[in-house]
């Protein structure tokens, strides 16, 4: 910690409000930093070390960029840690820093009590400096460009996890269940008849054959790795690709890292809207002086901005966050409410509860940014907030305006957020063919994949299998293949008739 | 810390420099560049270099927003300023990166496979010049980074416990010990000049003038980058010559006849005022349309080149850019009395796509 006397002080006074207004965090630990080192830990996804790796030069070279063209600022960076590590942009005028700080406290506690954050490491810190220093080893042993080829491969699948697997207690073991069985096949169904001329009545061959069949078949997918389509892709790299020792360990570096970061995906309207409300009431109820109100309400109009295009998470958490909390003070929720026909009652409904403040505690600690639309989206809110739903016309080449209807919105914004806006990718099958080739198939889900990035993802993953891949898709409607071999991209329609010659 | 990022930064930078040599070509031949000249870095604009992933179509998939609008309002277009969904879309961003002027010139040496130039005679003086650029684990005593050593003897005495920090005693061992090292560069400590020379006459088009300007700026880049003290001078001509400076030379346009050979004088007083031939590399660097005005010029003008301008020069250059006026006339008359003549290099440039051959040609005698 490295604040000065002034800022220590006014951190004190913002921990004591938080506490006061029952926020309960990790403990903080403010560094105060200049913009270079804000870019560095920010391209670095806010820790002061991580594996090498060009793109976390790439991030930086932008950031300064666009920080030195003035066209972005970081505040602040804040890490899921405990302790929690924040850094505060030393040249913040002191009503951002305060801003700041009660900000930062919203995050902590939300790192600290929200469900989905339960499972990351908590000493990330640590491992992260763990990761870069195992990585750095395999740089100097294998060589730089070697290494930094393979993480390349690993960090174009970085996202095919399954961020739900966390929270299986038992990992699939449900493989073994099945294989014990050593009976014979055939005595396996016969029942059994002492009178040898009623067998063939008891016993009759051609449904016994059937069974048979079918139970082959049954046998056969179990034979099949992995039995179930498994979305962790990364797993089944691990479990069973071909790779070296220190391959191995670095995919299951990048693994890591992709899960501790998975809840960050999954709730950043939350998180930040959670944070943006706790800055907003301390600020305005506790901290703010008079003449600190100007460049205050300056600096958060600019956080919760909007522009057309984008959906800023910051305005959407927060307005939605507030928008809870009055639902349940005036009691409008549950069946009376819900069935009540009368508009001008519905507008002025307040049944004096009170609940607000508990109900947005118990909704920080519990759901993720798909349960907090799907559940607190409300027609009323579409509306004030003027969303609408916007596509892509081949036309004009822009995108447009569509819909303010709010099923559609409802549903988009939903969609966006589902598996952090990504398709849906699950391993098939090892041993395609009997080939040894894998087979991946993509849940779509009324869009297409970007083909061209999709050939160039399987490539790399083909590094990493060295047998050829595959990718079931659907392209224009249609089920189809997409496969490189190592050397050729194909892509074939599945489930194509013979041709048919034209009579 | 900083330093880490750093060389990440330098990783990433090495990929952005393998792309640029891979693209120099189109870099060269559509003179982009030049604009974004700064005084030692250009910018150069490379499509942003992602990590391919699984990702849906942007186009198909749309999302939500926020804010005013009809039904039908358009918000963005779909190249460049994609609208993010809830997060952020990834789109096309083009990534400006800053290179500089001197490792252009590497890039264009390397990829034209230019020979460095010898420059010529007695100031073939080499000096050495050292710079710290590592650090080794042995070394003179002089040279020791105390602040290196100090970190590595701290980090020794954590990792085997005997660290105390109530009483923070650190004592470096011999292993400890870190040292600067350095490298030592030649560097030739030669001076050049080089003469620019443009028939601006009517048969010059914009066109003809763009392709002079481009491969000015190529050869400055790759010279400059030879020669540590390089002087330019600007000569544009019509049926006069004229020095005038860097902007004039590439914008102006003129009109009237061709007398090369004014150009020519005026080349010939500019050396004898202000460079000795023995204390400066030479290099002359002509571009017409070749449509010089009768043979008595040309006859002077030869005479000129023989006596005067060749002689002292390390490489007279005539570039020739082909225009719909011109008849040419004048390389042929060149080919013709120069043949045996190494110093003399002649090129046909025919259109941008040309530019690159041009360079070759005008550069590859490394002289």
């Amino acid at each position: 910690m490295n604040l000065t006397a002034e800022m220590a002080a006014i951190k004190d006074e913002i921990r004591a409000y938080a506490i006061d207004y029952g926020l309960d965090f990790f403990e903080t630990i403010f560094e105060l930093v200049d913009y270079d080192e804000v870019n560095a830990f920010a391209a670095y996804g806010g820790f002061p070390t991580r594996f090498p790796h060009w793109r976390f030069g790439m991030e930086y070279e932008e950031l300064s960029k666009s920080y030195s063209w003035g066209l972005s600022k970081i505040y602040e960076m804040v890490i899921n840690n405990d302790p929690c590590y924040a850094y505060l942009m030393k040249s913040n005028a002191m009503v951002d820093q305060k801003l700041v700080i009660a900000h930062v406290y919203g995050h902590s506690d939300f790192f600290k009590n929200n469900l989905f954050f339960s499972k990351t490491n908590r000493k990330m810190m640590d491992v992260m400096a763990n990761h870069a220093i195992r990585v750095q080893r395999y740089i100097d042993r294998f060589g730089h460009e070697v290494v930094e080829d393979f993480i390349d491969c690993c960090l174009s699948i970085e996202n095919l996890i399954d961020p739900h697997s966390v929270f299986r207690t038992s990992p699939e073991s449900s493989e073994q269940n099945g294989a014990a069985t050593n009976e014979h096949p055939v005595e396996r169904f016969r029942f059994r008849s002492d009178k040898e001329y009623m067998e063939q009545y008891i016993n009759p061959p051609e449904v016994l054959k059937k069974q048979q069949e079918s139970w082959a078949k049954e046998q056969e997918s179990k034979m099949r790795v992995p039995a179930e389509p498994q979305r962790d892709v990364l797993a089944f790299l691990l479990d069973h690709a071909p790779l070296q020792n220190w391959q191995y360990d670095i995919l299951s570096i990048i693994r890591d890292e992709a899960y501790y970061f998975a809840p960050q995906g999954q709730t950043k309207i939350m998180n930040e809207g959670w944070a943006t409300y706790w800055h907003s009431k301390m600020m305005t109820s506790k901290i703010l002086s008079d003449s600190e109100v100007i460049d205050y309400a300056d600096h958060h109009s600019g956080t919760v901005a909007t522009s057309p295009g984008q959906l800023n998470p910051y305005k959407l958490g927060v307005e939605l966050f507030k928008d809870i909390e009055e639902r349940w003070d005036k009691g409008r929720f549950g069946k009376e409410y819900e069935e009540c026909d009368d508009y001008r009652e519905k507008a002025n409904w307040d049944k004096q509860l009170g609940l607000g403040r508990q109900k947005i505690f118990e909704v920080r600690a519990m759901y993720n940014d798909v349960m907090f639309i799907d559940a607190f989206l409300t027609p009323e809110f579409v509306m004030e907030q003027k969303l609408f739903a916007y596509e892509y016309d081949a036309g004009s080449g822009y995108y447009h305006i569509s819909d303010r209807e709010f099923q559609v919105i409802k549903q988009k914004l939903l969609f966006s957020l589902t598996n952090w806006g990504q398709p849906f990718i699950f391993v098939e099958d090892k041993n395609y063919l009997n080939r040894g080739e894998l087979y991946l198939k993509h849940r779509h889900e009324g869009i297409d994949l970007n083909i061209n990035e999709a050939q160039d993802t399987l490539h790399n993953l083909q590094k990493l299998w060295s047998r050829p891949v595959n990718l079931e898709t659907v392209i224009g409607g249609k089920k189809s293949l997409l496969t490189f071999d190592g050397s050729e991209h194909t892509v074939k329609e599945l489930d194509k008739a013979e041709p048919v010659k034209a009579e | 810390m900083p330093h880490r990022i750093e060389k990440d930064r330098a990783r990433f930078r090495n990929i952005v420099r393998g792309r640029i040599k891979k693209n120099l070509k189109k870099y060269i031949t559509q003179g982009e560049l030049i604009g974004r000249k700064g005084k030692e870095l250009v910018s150069i604009p490379i499509p942003h270099i992602n990590i391919p992933k699984f990702r849906h179509d942007p186009r198909q998939a749309g999302g939500v927003g926020q804010g005013e609008g009809e039904e039908g309002t358009p918000i963005g277009r779909a190249d460049g300023t994609e609208p993010g969904a809830a997060g952020s879309g990834p789109g096309e961003h083009i990534l400006e990166v800053d290179v500089p002027l001197d490792e252009l010139a590497e890039m264009l040496g390397e990829e034209l496979e230019l020979p460095n130039i010898e420059p010529k005679g007695k100031k073939n003086v080499v000096s050495d010049k050292s710079r710290y650029t590592g650090i080794s684990q042995t070394g003179p005593e002089s040279l020791r980074h105390a602040k290196r050593t100090f970190k590595r003897a701290l980090l020794r005495q954590v990792a085997t416990g005997t660290y105390d920090p109530r009483n923070p005693v650190i004592i470096p061992i011999r292993e400890d010990r870190r040292y600067r090292t350095w490298k030592t560069k030649q560097e030739p400590e030669a001076n050049a000049v080089i003469v620019y020379m443009m028939d601006v006459s009517g048969s010059m088009g914009e066109e003809q003038k763009e392709i002079v300007r481009m491969e000015s700026f190529w050869i400055d880049t790759w010279l400059r980058r030879q020669y540590k003290n390089i002087e330019t001078r600007y000569i544009i001509h019509d049926a006069v010559a004229r020095e005038v400076d860097q902007e004039t030379f590439y914008h102006t346009r003129e009109s009237g006849g061709t007398v090369i050979s004014s150009a020519y004088k005026l080349a010939k007083q500019i050396l004898d005022q202000d460079y000795a031939v023995a204390d400066w590399n030479i290099y002359f660097f002509h571009f017409s349309d070749g449509d010089n005005w009768g043979e008595v010029d040309t006859d002077e003008c030869l005479k000129l080149l023989r006596n005067d301008l060749i002689p002292p020069a390390n490489l007279f250059c005539y570039g020739q850019v082909e225009s719909p006026y011109g008849s040419g006339q004048f390389i042929r008359d060149l080919r013709e009395h120069f043949n045996e003549e190494e110093k003399l290099v002649l090129s046909e440039i025919a259109d941008k796509e040309a530019i690159y051959q041009s360079i070759k040609e005008f550069l590859g005698k490394g002289r």
